[in-house]
């Protein structure tokens, strides 16, 4: 019976030993599980930093451009919609999260192939698409409790410019001029992020006859009769006075009024935690005695 | 391409001149009739409906000097339709001119106003105004920086290619040509290393002035475009009985009494300037300096004395007409004009290419 007894005990021994190298193996894999993930699209970015998981973070792409140091620290794969594989590569990524245009679909397709995880993330140019955004970020970052939180706060900054928005009475006509060259404007249409902002922040899109992002004709603008006039403040902007003396705007009522907004473009038009603060700002401008 | 070298053929052209001579008389009423009708339409037609009556008593006002700055229709006619039209007549006939001149010189028809570097240094100076300039130019002119910059950049190029092309006071057409080729791939690469450090907002920027486009038309700059195109229209009663001679070779010309070199000096100079104001003013507008000159030179042969004018007429009815189409068909937005102009202008060329009897003959 010994015999039997002893083999009993060393079985158990063994299973415990069994157990806390399997253990051990588990605590090994996890420890390279600190995840390093490359993120393209500045929005994307933009929540990785404000969910506290930069440290994650071992690649950006060149629109990631808030917050500002995040290109300044962090390698850059390029263009989001031309980025490099094998840079993305080079930077041993467990994860890559992608805006969904991202491409081109071919590097895309071989970053599948090379067997690295990734997420695409819709564009949805909506306050619950900001939210569900939020959410799975950070469920992939493995930091749901902080994307909940933020997903709140977001949430209730939505909710404040919803019922500011309610208290509106009348339409701001807005037109949003993206690019500007040469005097000849280049407008936000419908099926735009310019153009859900528009309408988040109360206003009334007059190139809604359009999709997309269009030269709009000098006359057609003018008789749209835009109230304000919205555009990017990146790069060498005209300045206010320069674009309502051209002949397109001269007539209109944001120039009869010197009504202009620039705001930071990925602030604008990114759908990341900062757009129901870009809301109110719009929001403000359209209809400034609305509290 | 055919040479002139065949005696059968000469045989054939001088003959031929009477009946062309006829052609060329009812063929310039006949251009100018429809230039001034596409006028009038493209003043009458807009996004904005304005009744003919209003606009025939906005510009007879306007005539007499009576202030109309409060009424918003007569700033539509005024200020938007009247410089967008001259702007189309000005560039067309710019465009046309400059690629009957071109094709001339390089004895090629294929030859387009760009061949000598224009297109290439304008895109080139373009693409620096808008990747590099958006971070170290001062903001003090917004729209004219990128324009001024790309006529720079094309006399710039033009006046590159021709120092290489000239040797002991000799331009060789052929070192013109290859020379112009290098050139471009060069601004090609260096425009593609720009477009490669671009962010979003310049792409689209890049994009949209690469279209080519009348649109943000001013008075600035009809009037900037107004000296070139004056010194050209100037010079063509000069250049025809020259470049007639050129087509039948430089040497024949030069036994002709032409002084070839005075000559090409002169075609390259009024070309580099028409075309560089033009694609500085409009961004790169493409198949009007190739089709309006052969199109003509199948109506009427190769006698520049017609051909230069005629070009100086039907260019501009052809990106007028575009034109018009561009900002009415798709309104609000706008088309770009060179869908337009090559979708106007190549099935009307094919048709006469498939009228004709004969081989192409130029």
């Amino acid at each position: 019976m010994t015999g039997s007894k002893c083999f009993l005990r060393w079985a158990a021994l063994f299973c415990v030993a069994l157990l806390s190298i399997s253990a051990a193996r588990s605590a090994a894999v996890k420890a390279p599980a600190a995840q390093r993930i490359v993120a393209i699209g500045g929005a994307i970015t933009e929540t990785l930093y404000a969910l506290g998981q930069e440290q994650k973070i071992v690649g950006v792409d060149t629109t990631s451009l808030y917050p500002p140091h995040a290109l300044r620290d962090k390698p850059n794969v390029g263009y989001f919609r031309a980025f490099s594989v094998e840079g993305v590569l080079s930077l041993k990524p467990t994860l890559v999260i992608a805006a969904e245009s991202a491409g081109p679909p071919d590097s895309l397709k071989l970053l599948q192939d090379s067997k690295v995880a990734i997420a695409r993330l819709p564009d949805a140019f909506t306050a619950a698409g900001v939210e569900a955004k939020i959410k799975l970020i950070g469920h992939l970052a493995q930091a749901d409790a902080a994307a909940a939180t933020l997903a709140e706060t977001v949430s209730r900054g939505f909710s404040e410019v919803n019922a500011r928005r309610a208290k509106v009475s009348g339409r701001t006509r807005v037109l949003f001029i993206i690019a500007m060259q040469s005097g000849r404007p280049i407008v936000a249409g419908r099926s735009t992020a310019a153009d859900a902002m528009i309408g988040l922040a109360g206003g009334l899109n007059v190139a809604a006859d359009f999709s997309g992002y269009k030269p709009m004709n000098d006359e057609s603008i003018l008789a749209a009769a835009p109230d304000v006039i919205v555009m990017m403040a990146n790069g060498n902007r005209p300045s206010n006075a320069q674009i309502f003396q051209l002949p397109a705007f001269k007539a209109t009522p944001a120039a009869a009024h010197q009504r202009l907004v620039a705001l930071d473009g990925l602030y604008l038009l990114g759908f990341g935690p900062r757009t129901p603060q870009a809301c109110e700002d719009l929001l403000s401008a359209f209809y400034p005695g609305v509290k | 391409m055919t040479r002139v070298s065949v005696p059968a053929s000469r045989a054939w052209r001088i003959r031929a001149r009477p009946e062309r001579r006829l052609r060329a008389i009812l063929l310039f009423p006949v251009l100018a009739v429809a230039l001034a009708a596409l006028t009038i339409l493209a003043i009458g037609r807009g996004p904005l409906v304005i009744a003919p009556v209003d606009i025939i008593d906005i510009l007879v006002r306007a005539a007499q000097g009576v202030d109309q700055s409060s009424s918003r229709e007569a700033l539509v006619v005024l200020d938007i339709r009247l410089p967008r039209i001259l702007l189309a007549v000005v560039i067309g006939a710019n465009l046309a001119v400059s690629g009957a001149l071109m094709q001339s010189l390089f004895r090629n028809p294929l030859a387009d106003p760009g061949i000598i570097g224009v297109s290439a240094g304008a895109a080139l100076a373009a693409a620096g105004v808008i990747v590099v300039g958006d971070k170290y130019l001062p903001g003090a002119l917004p729209f004219a920086s990128l324009p001024i910059a790309a006529f720079a950049g094309a006399l710039i190029a033009v006046l590159i290619l021709y120092l290489i092309a000239t040797r002991g006071r000799e331009t060789s057409v052929a070192t013109l040509l290859l020379a112009g080729i290098a050139l471009g791939a060069l601004a090609g690469a260096i425009i593609g290393f720009l477009t490669f450090v671009a962010d979003d907002r310049q792409l689209r920027d890049l994009t949209f002035w690469s279209l080519g486009s009348l649109g943000g038309a001013t008075w600035d700059k009809v009037a900037a475009l107004t000296p070139p195109f004056v010194l050209l229209l100037v010079a063509l009663p000069f250049l025809g009985r020259g470049l007639n001679a050129l087509s039948i070779g430089e040497a024949e010309a030069f036994y002709l009494g032409i002084s070839v070199q005075r000559l090409k000096a002169a075609i390259v100079a009024l070309a580099a300037l028409a075309t560089g104001a033009s694609v500085a003013a409009a961004g790169i507008i493409g198949f009007v300096g190739i089709v309006v000159p052969q199109l003509l030179r199948l109506v009427l042969g190769p006698d520049h004395r017609f051909l230069l004018p005629a070009c100086a007429l039907l260019g501009p009815a052809l990106l007028l007409a575009a034109d018009t189409c561009a900002r009415t068909l798709a309104a609000p937005a706008e088309l770009p004009i060179g869908i337009l102009t090559a979708g106007i202008g190549a099935p009307f060329f094919l048709w006469l290419l498939l009228r004709r009897p004969a081989g192409f003959d130029t």
